[in-house]
């Protein structure tokens, strides 16, 4: 059946997203390897990991580390990789396929 | 200067779920960077890793008004948005007490090179704006192919280490100082490993009037052909071997703001990275030498100049 | 800088440069980003002279190239501003890219194009090389035959590419030398009029409106991108009747009157020019000449040549046996210049349509007389007699 074009869906004017920060929504999770493991006990909450994760993916709430948006986390292993010597809370474990 | 557990406490401006590759240096620059500002922030970025990774339709992982105009023109397109500003503020269509921050963005292909015109001409004619380089040393969003901010003797796809030419054959061009030649209020270099120094010098900037700059070393997984998870610790011996040294010019004057207290060997950064192997082969040894020799005399003239007026 | 002569009826001696920074003047547009290019430089240094009297309050930015330019206006518009500049030949060449993203965006920047040969070899006289260049940039292009025609487009295109069924960047064209640097008579509006036409500018969207922040020029993959442009030349294509309308509210205002195109002493014509701009006027007295002498001869002069108004051009074309295009520049290697393939391809596939020719004339400000334009006719007649469009394209004026 032909389409008729003039009934195109609708698209916003000049390709502008009026959804900021929705690629909140899209899932990077899947690009995962290794999964970072926190160890609750040796923590200080230093939040070190926080500011160096590139896909925001500590979650930090009220001053305290509190896990991972395994959503977004790709696996890096910054995280890990940053917790300070005397601390290292963090473990990067193989995800199960 | 705020503390992690503050700045952790701001709003997350830059989200998850962007396509940039796992371990790239880039988010976490801008992360701190739009924490930093204490204003809504109107930004634009140049064509490149940053852009593409973050606005892929109908995604995008900015929650501050953001544009993307083409390669070459980041600072001249933030020159249009800060005059509409300015403009609409003088006619009333602007609240008078409104202040919005404006920041520009490219990597070292988008402003040492083909943006590098428009950079000059805002810096000259003195637009309220802080422009921020994320310098990875190479085009890595086509593909890793060389810029004039690729480090001597690196391979890259257009400069591959073959038997007759190991790597790129030209020292990289400093920018750092060819925008500390305008004469600008503020300008320095930075490294995400170093937050503390990265934040403060983006509130500097970006609460001082008139054209500001950063210069941040972004390491690059792919294209530096390191491990993601050594990103962080590779941007730190970057700053430890005197490679990247951190420092800023304010109103004139220079200062170096870190010092390490034992200078590293270049090797020790250069053997983290597998864009840099061939030239630990026996027959490019002079490369290597050559490299450390630059970087010392380099390091010394920017401590000479340290503490002093340099325009 | 020519100072308006301001008698009752407001009629004034002008260069067309002049006209153009004056309408920019009474505009007074939020910014304004341009670099010098000769036959254009005259606006931007007219319009900077506006500004350091303190007669307008744009933001002028003096940027460091075209390409500059062009970007900043992006900016600019896309910040929710009226933004407004001038180039040519050159200037507009190095803003190619630039002018895809203005129109991709939806942004209604309007520029002053005063039409210039392009290099190599450099020549700084007018052809129409570098606006047909961007014929296809989703640009709105209106091409002006007088200094009055311009300085009238200029407020008209404000009004056209703001339009929110429009929302297309713009360009008035004008002919460099020839209309841009020629002292003519016109008659200027009240500023308080311009002000009531042209009105404030009213985005859609901004980037300042940062309680609404807004993500602009993403990457679009094949999902999304043939839906966007689809979009723009939709908008772009019913930009038409909003130059209709704009023309006929500012003939009812200002008592001049704007079409799609110029039809002149076309209705019982036999034989027709079609040409663009300022060459209409030679050819017109061309085309008096012949009339004398009972030639049944005519002229079409486009006005809006972007969108292109195939179906009326195509209609008034319909009477006319025999029809010569002339286009001030050449598609190299292409069959025959922009205009004629477009006229061409209007009237195609029409039962008992007019034959057509095309010619490419002036190149470089070679001189376009009425002697030139009259051996067109002699040649469309030579059609007509034999029946044969013979050499379908070609040069003139060599």
């Amino acid at each position: 059946m032909k389409k008729d074009c003039e009934e195109k869906k609708e698209v916003p004017l000049g390709g502008v997203i009026h959804k900021a920060g929705n690629a909140h929504d899209y899932v990077t999770g899947g690009w995962r390897k290794l999964r970072p493991v926190l160890d609750k006990d040796k923590c200080t909450n230093c939040l070190i990991c926080w500011v160096m994760c590139p896909d925001s993916a500590v979650i930090a709430e009220d001053g305290k580390m509190v896990g991972f948006d395994l959503e977004h986390c790709k696996g890096c292993g910054i995280c890990a990789m940053e917790c300070p010597d005397k601390v290292k809370a963090i473990t990067m474990e193989e995800e199960e396929a | 200067m705020a503390t992690l557990k503050e700045l952790s406490a701001r709003e997350e401006l830059f989200s998850g779920g962007h396509r940039l590759c796992a371990g790239c240096g880039i988010p976490p620059i801008m992360r701190l960077l739009l924490r930093s500002a204490g204003a809504p922030v109107v930004a634009t970025t140049a064509t490149g890793c940053l852009e593409v990774g973050t606005t892929i339709y109908p995604y995008t992982s900015w929650r501050i008004s953001w544009i993307h105009s083409a390669f070459e023109n980041s600072a001249a397109t933030i020159s249009g948005i800060e005059s509409a500003y300015r403009s609409l503020k003088k006619k009333g269509k602007i609240a008078a007490d409104k202040d919005i921050k404006f920041l520009a963005l490219g990597g070292d292909g988008g402003t040492y090179d083909i943006g590098f015109q428009a950079l000059s001409g805002a810096l000259e004619r003195g637009h309220d704006f802080l422009y921020v380089c994320y310098d990875n040393g190479a085009y890595m969003n086509t593909g890793i192919q060389r810029s004039s901010a690729t480090p001597l003797g690196s391979a890259t796809t257009t400069s591959p280490a073959g038997s007759a030419h190991p790597g790129k054959g030209q020292w990289r061009k400093d920018l750092t100082r060819i925008v500390v030649a305008h004469n600008i209020p503020y300008a320095a270099q930075a490294s995400p490993h170093n937050w503390r120094d990265l934040a403060k010098k983006a509130e500097k900037a970006f609460n001082t009037e008139g054209p500001t700059f950063l210069n941040v070393v972004s390491p690059c997984p792919l294209g530096w052909y390191s491990k993601p998870e050594l990103s962080i610790e590779t941007a730190k011996l970057a700053v430890d071997t005197c490679y990247w040294p951190l420092y800023e010019v304010e109103d004139g004057i220079l200062k170096v703001n870190y010092k390490p207290r034992e200078k590293k060997p270049i090797e020790e950064w250069l053997k983290l990275q597998g864009r840099f192997k061939h030239l630990f082969k026996e027959e490019n040894r002079w490369l290597l030498e050559e490299t450390q020799k630059r970087i010392d005399s380099e390091w010394e003239r920017l401590l000479e100049m340290d503490g002093k007026r340099v325009f | 800088m020519a100072t308006p002569l301001t008698d009752k009826k407001k009629q004034v001696v002008l260069t067309g440069n002049s006209a153009v920074a004056y309408a920019m003047k009474q505009i007074d547009p939020d910014v304004c980003a341009a670099y010098p290019i000769t036959p254009s430089t005259a606006i931007m240094e007219e319009f900077s002279s506006y500004y350091a009297d303190g007669k307008v309050s744009t933001e002028l930015v003096t940027v460091e190239s075209e390409h500059s330019a062009m970007s900043a206006c992006v900016g600019a518009a896309a910040a929710g501003a009226r933004v407004m500049t001038a180039t040519s030949s050159q200037g507009l060449a190095l803003m190619w890219e630039v002018l895809y993203i203005a129109s991709g965006m939806r942004l209604p920047v309007v520029m002053a194009v005063v039409n210039r040969a392009l290099s190599a070899p450099i020549n700084i006289h007018c052809d129409h090389s570098d606006s047909m260049g961007a014929r296809d940039s989703g640009w709105i292009q209106i091409y002006s035959e007088t200094v009055q025609e311009a300085y009238d487009n200029l407020f008209q295109a404000v009004r056209i590419a703001e339009d929110h069924r429009v929302l297309t960047p713009a360009m008035v064209c004008l002919d460099g030398f020839i209309t841009s640097h020629a002292i003519e008579n016109l008659t200027l509006i009240e500023d308080g009029d311009v002000k009531d036409f042209v009105g404030e500018f009213e985005p859609k969207q901004s980037l300042l409106d940062t309680g609404h922040p807004i993500t602009m020029g993403a990457m679009t993959l094949p999902e999304y991108y043939i839906d966007f442009k689809y979009e723009q030349s939709k908008a772009i294509r019913g930009a038409k009747e909003v130059v209709i309308e704009v023309g006929r509210e500012f003939g009812e205002r200002f008592g001049r009157e704007y079409g799609l195109m110029e039809c002149y002493r076309l209705d019982d014509a036999d034989v027709a020019i079609v040409v663009l701009s300022s060459a209409a006027g030679t050819t017109k007295v061309a085309v008096d000449r012949l009339r004398d002498q009972g030639k049944k001869v005519g002229l079409l002069r486009p006005r809006l040549y972007r969108p292109f108004p195939h179906e009326e051009i195509a209609s008034a074309l319909m009477g006319v046996k025999a029809v010569c295009v002339l286009d001030r520049a050449d598609s190299m290697s292409g069959f025959g210049g922009p205009l004629f393939t477009d006229v061409r391809s209007a009237l195609y596939g029409r039962d008992s349509a007019p034959k057509v020719i095309g010619r490419i004339f002036g190149l470089g400000g070679r001189d376009y007389k009425v002697e030139d334009a009259e051996a067109v006719f002699d040649e469309l007649y030579n059609v007509l007699e034999t029946g044969e469009a013979g050499k379908l394209t070609g040069y003139i004026t060599i």
